[in-house]
């Protein structure tokens, strides 16, 4: 059983990184245009440009 | 509120009043230009590339991006570039384009609670899984300290997530006591608060049963049915103010000769204003010079032109067809007669606001139930058990999770998502919240004819009739105007014969030398002729006058949704303030039988509320600002985007197409719509039934609330996603 005390933090740990991936994503306004994004990875021309961030 | 502010700002510096028209334009020109472009027609991959490609290699335009969610491009440009140059580029590759005031959208609000609850949901999602993880260990035999340590970790990770994500329940139970109702959120506030606590009581005395799973997941499916609610909100309260961006009106303000365009906002009285032929009146006003007709029919639903000269009164919303006018503003923007029609309907709307939908009938039956139940259950335990406090308290929690209404809350958010998005990829755009329900519910369907049912350009009637001699001089005639009529049969006509000295009277027609003799085409007065009932222009020629006839060309799809809307089992109905031949003809054309024709703005609210009283759902279809109290009187309302602001402001739901037979889709797939929540109350009341007693009987463990729990969370939000397309 002292596996769990490497298991269960190593677990949390995981979860908590996915978490913040989330929160990063959300924070630089990945969810602003799902249908949008998911077009534009079929596109055939190179988009050089960042994405325009709408600035409130 | 941008409008209240912007408005407040314009009356509370009186200096703005007095700074000269070319000022305040350099005061506008001086920002970069931002243009915001809504394209109702944008649809995959190909709409990204074709747009952005053609706006990136426009001059001036330095970024172009399309958001596909929204339907909207965003372009970032000099500052000399303005919407009206790039709408035409759009046009020919095949977009249409509405320009957009972004200063309107005022989005920053809405876009924060969206994002705070979107954190809320992750929070939870992170939460709920790490603790399921644990309980599996609990639910498959975990005993004594083993136990107990899970318990501890998933206490730790679920009082922060239950604090966190609850708020937005707390703080709603809060308020709705605080008004003395019982709302959904105050079992639901309760579960979680009851569950959360007894959790920690029962790990502190290292009991067997804890419910931190269930209150997290709890708050995570109620969640994405909050999230849900929200961004359909979000989506109707964005299209309102997209609609009262769309029409983003200038006029040209003529200072010491000189010509500038300015907002409308900053158009001040007195000021003199310039009418090119088809532009839209901006403001009220008295012409002050040149003749021309007007076609009043957005306002009036008339479809003869009617004349304006000198001293003539215009109001607001008129299109001016043959000559130019200038115009001294007698009132503009909110005073004048189109915003004060305006307010009017904003009166009437309030009243239709107090419908109550299925989601609150459902809750007012459902949260004294929950209460009831729980409380019994806690005072029947703690008599069986002799005062057991703990085991009492116990057993009404587990009610109360069972009974929360994790389905009902994602039941009707669910489906109200899934048919807005299906309809809004239809070009049809709900800008209330319970206008599908509403709409959902319709038998009566009343049509207005011009603009509406009509496109508004008409077509020549009985040309092969004509004399080829007659029909020659008519085409060159008619090529000199860009009245509508006499564009209507330059497109219809060929081979011009040679007249010379052709020129326009604006207001009255155009005339010419033929073989050395005078031509005219043009008003029956004018002309000499002998007018008709119905639209129609007229030639004299050699002494002889021949009448042209027109008739109104059908708006494409009107037919369909007629015939649509009757195999729904509808009654169709035709009100037109036009005259009673232009509406006879039209009316037996798309086989109407029922219709009223002259009927006056008033009367056309009357006659809506009067099918009201007989007891039917009446569907308002209508475009002009005489249907604008009919539109606010119906049960629910439909406007086509081309239609007049305060015909929209009216208006439910708004066409954003040019096509009608997306009426006949919205109707059908709002009745499927209503017919899902009505299915999604009865599954989440399915499983209360089997699980209730089970709670009541202190049967329930942890596991059985879980599976509850998600099963009907899981199936309502599958049947959700079960609407389907009609077919006719």
């Amino acid at each position: 059983m002292e596996i769990l005390t490497i298991l269960i933090p190593v677990s949390l740990i995981l979860g908590a990184l996915g978490l913040l991936a989330f929160i990063w994503a959300m924070r630089t306004r990945q969810f602003e245009d799902m249908q949008g994004d998911a077009s534009r990875i079929l596109l055939t021309d190179y988009d050089d440009k960042p994405a325009v961030t709408e600035e409130p | 509120m941008a409008l209240i502010e912007e408005h407040a700002s314009f009356a509370a510096c009186p200096a703005c009043v007095v700074v000269s028209p070319s000022d305040r334009v350099a005061a506008i020109r001086s920002q970069a230009a931002r243009i915001m472009l809504s394209l109702p027609g944008a649809e995959g991959v190909a709409a990204i590339s074709t747009v952005e490609g053609v706006l990136r290699a426009f001059p001036g335009v330095r970024t172009a991006r399309v958001n596909l969610t929204q339907r909207r491009v965003v372009i970032e440009a000099d500052p000399h570039l303005v919407a009206a140059d790039l709408i035409p580029v759009l046009a020919g590759v095949g977009y249409e384009a509405h320009e957009l005031d972004p200063g309107m959208l005022s989005m920053t609000e809405t876009d924060r609670q969206g994002r705070e609850l979107l954190m809320r949901v992750g929070v939870a999602f992170f939460s709920m899984m790490n603790i399921m993880l644990l309980s599996v260990a609990v639910w498959s035999g975990a005993e004594a300290a083993t136990r107990d340590l899970f318990h501890f970790i998933s206490g730790a990770i679920a009082l922060p997530t239950v604090i966190f994500c609850g708020q937005p329940f707390f703080r709603s139970a809060w308020a709705s006591l605080r008004r003395g109702k019982l709302g959904m959120d105050v079992p639901i506030s309760l579960a979680l608060i009851l569950a959360s606590s007894i959790s920690v009581y029962e790990t502190l005395h290292s009991g067997e049963k804890a419910y931190f799973d269930a209150a997290v997941m709890l708050s995570f499916f109620l969640l994405i049915g909050r999230y849900l609610d929200h961004r359909s909100r979000a989506l109707a309260r964005s299209a309102a103010e997209e609609l009262a961006a769309l029409e983003v009106p200038r006029a040209i303000v003529l200072d010491n000769g000189r010509e500038v365009v300015l907002p409308i906002a900053q158009v001040a009285v007195g000021d003199l204003v310039l009418v090119r032929p088809g532009g839209r009146m901006p403001v009220d006003g008295l012409v002050v010079a040149g003749t021309s007709e007007t076609d009043r029919g957005l306002l009036t639903g008339e479809s003869l032109p009617v004349f304006a000269g000198p001293g003539s009164v215009v109001s607001a919303g008129e299109v001016n067809l043959t000559g130019p006018l200038t115009v001294q503003v007698t009132a503009a923007g909110r005073d004048s007669s189109l915003h004060r029609m305006a307010d009017l309907v904003a009166v009437a709307e309030s009243a239709r606001t107090r419908y109550t939908t299925l989601a609150d009938r459902a809750s007012a039956l459902y949260s004294p139930l929950v209460h009831i139940l729980s409380f019994s259950a806690f005072g029947f335990w703690l008599w069986q058990t002799g005062g057991d406090i703990r085991f009492a308290v116990n057993i009404s929690a587990a009610v109360l999770i069972i009974t929360c209404p994790c389905a009902l809350g994602l039941a009707v958010p669910a489906v109200v998502t899934a048919a807005s998005g299906k309809l809004f990829r239809k070009g049809v755009l709900i800008k209330n919240g319970t206008a599908l329900e509403r709409l959902a519910q319709v038998d009566t369907v009343v049509f207005d004819k011009t603009g509406t049912l009509t496109m508004g350009t008409p077509e020549p009637l009985g040309l092969d009739a004509l004399p080829p001699e007659a029909l020659s001089v008519l085409a060159a005639l008619a090529r000199t105007s860009s009245h509508p009529l006499a564009m209507a049969l330059a497109a219809r006509t060929d081979t011009p014969a040679k007249v010379t000295d052709l020129h326009e009277v604006p207001g009255y027609g155009v005339q010419g030398l033929y073989h050395g003799r005078p031509v005219r085409l043009g008003r029956a007065e004018w002309v000499g002729a002998a007018p008709l009932a119905l639209t129609a222009t007229y030639l004299a020629l050699d002494g002889q006058t021949h009448a042209i006839g027109f008739a109104d060309q059908i708006r494409p799809g009107a037919e369909a949704a007629i015939a649509g809307l009757r195999a729904q089992g509808m009654t169709v109905r035709l009100v037109s303030g036009d005259t009673e031949a232009a509406v006879r003809a039209f009316a037996d054309r798309v086989g109407i039988p029922d219709w009223v024709a002259g009927a006056l703005p008033a009367e056309k609210a009357a006659l809506v509320q009067d099918l009201t009283g007989q007891g039917r759902r009446v569907l308002m279809v209508g475009d002009g600002l005489n249907d604008t109290g009919a539109l606010a009187a119906a049960h629910v309302s439909i406007s086509p985007a081309q239609a007049l602001d305060a015909a929209r402001v009216a208006s439910d739901i708004v066409l954003l197409g040019r096509d009608l037979s997306a009426i006949a889709d919205a109707v059908h797939i709002a009745r499927q719509a209503s017919r899902r929540m009505v299915e999604n109350f009865g599954i989440s009341a399915a499983y209360n039934v089997v699980a209730v007693p089970l709670a009541l009987m202190g049967a329930a463990t942890p596991l059985a609330a879980a599976l509850a729990m998600s099963l009907s969370s899981i199936t309502v939000s599958l049947n959700a996603l079960r609407l389907r397309q009609w077919k006719s």
